[in-house]
């Protein structure tokens, strides 16, 4: 494990659930995965914003795929007329891999209100979240694959500094 | 020459319609469709306004053989103008942009958005398209729709209408989920 790049292991976790439509909005916290996705077979969408993330991997559910949605959590308001006005009501599926910044009060000006209200922002709305410490992120990606599944609604696993190296 | 009300439009379009599948934006685009032409493979989209290009480029990037028509406003499109970026730089082959532009948010009582002075053909051209073409009469639409039904993508048709008067067609009858079910059964695996 201590040879393997987080962002490695989180692809092939994603993967092995079945995950094979990957979009997002590049953030620091989750580069590693992204990186890992640009070389893989898998494949990386960009999007130019959030909310047209989310739309993307929803018409890719439509089409028969299963879809994750990277972000930082400042794109998170962008996203929720989206998450709110069509999976939530359509029953649309995504996986949504945040980037946590604001962490615990510790970062730059702009993060910190996202950073101390993100969780419960979804929570409120219905969407549920971890936050996964190093060892329990492999665990959070097959507990938000049930979500999706059993529920057929998005599920957040929200990255805190220092799951994934950069 | 002769103008185009928006439902016109969408009627003259959809009526040549085969087995393309097409997302439709919120508002009146939905309720206008699924009055003149129901059929499993339209996608309504009730809400979420600005993201039926986001949702018509995910489903025709996860299915490049089948071809992916949508239904977009003028206002829709600037409100997600990012989409056009995206589409022209995947530049998927099977998908088709309409846009039927009258030049206002028509079910929020006709407040004009910007395109009345914004050229919407001339960004997407600019971002990109294989094919770009403007519409302005019942044959220039038909027309335009024969060149890029078939041809190589991604293809813009800017529809340039006139809101329709009278009473609304009525709101979209089946229930959001159910609109998914019935897409996805008819999008063939």
């Amino acid at each position: 494990m201590a040879l393997l790049r987080t962002g490695s292991v989180c692809l092939e976790a994603l993967k092995s659930r079945g995950f094979n439509f990957f979009t997002g909005v590049a953030d620091s916290t989750i580069s590693s995965l992204i990186e890992e996705l640009y070389q893989d077979p898998a494949g990386y969408v960009a999007a130019v914003r959030e909310d047209l993330a989310v739309g993307m991997a929803a018409g890719a559910y439509l089409a028969g795929r299963w879809p994750c949605v990277l972000m930082q959590n400042s794109g998170l308001g962008y996203c929720l007329n989206a998450l709110t006005s069509l999976n939530l009501i359509y029953r649309i599926p995504s996986l949504l891999i945040v980037g946590y910044r604001g962490y615990q009060g510790n970062d730059a000006p702009e993060h910190l209100v996202m950073g101390a209200h993100c969780t419960a922002l979804l929570e409120e709305v219905g969407i549920p979240v971890q936050v996964p410490e190093p060892d329990q992120l492999v665990s959070a990606i097959g507990w938000a694959d049930k979500v999706l599944r059993d529920r057929r609604i998005p599920a957040a696993v929200f990255i805190k500094p220092g799951v994934m190296e950069k | 020459m002769d103008s185009l009300t928006t439902r016109e439009a969408i009627r003259l379009v959809a009526e040549r319609l085969t087995d393309e599948l097409v997302v439709c934006t919120t508002g009146y685009t939905c309720r206008d469709m699924q009055a003149v032409c129901d059929r499993p493979g339209n996608f309504y989209m009730i809400g979420s306004m600005g993201l039926a290009s986001s949702i018509g480029l995910g489903v025709a990037l996860a299915k490049p053989c089948t071809r992916v028509v949508i239904f977009d406003g003028d206002g829709a499109l600037l409100m997600g103008l990012g989409n056009l970026s995206m589409i022209g730089g995947l530049a998927p082959r099977n998908l088709i942009h309409l846009v039927f532009d009258n030049e206002v948010f028509a079910s929020t009582g006709r407040q004009p958005t910007y395109s009345a002075s914004v050229p919407l053909d001339r960004m997407a051209a600019a971002a990109g398209y294989a094919v770009v073409l403007r519409a302005e009469s019942p044959d220039q639409l038909t027309g335009g729709w024969e060149k890029i039904r078939t041809g190589n993508g991604p293809s813009f048709l800017l529809v340039k209408c006139h809101p329709d008067e009278g009473r609304p067609m009525e709101r979209v009858r089946l229930a959001p989920e159910a609109i998914t079910n019935q897409f996805m059964r008819t999008v063939r695996p």
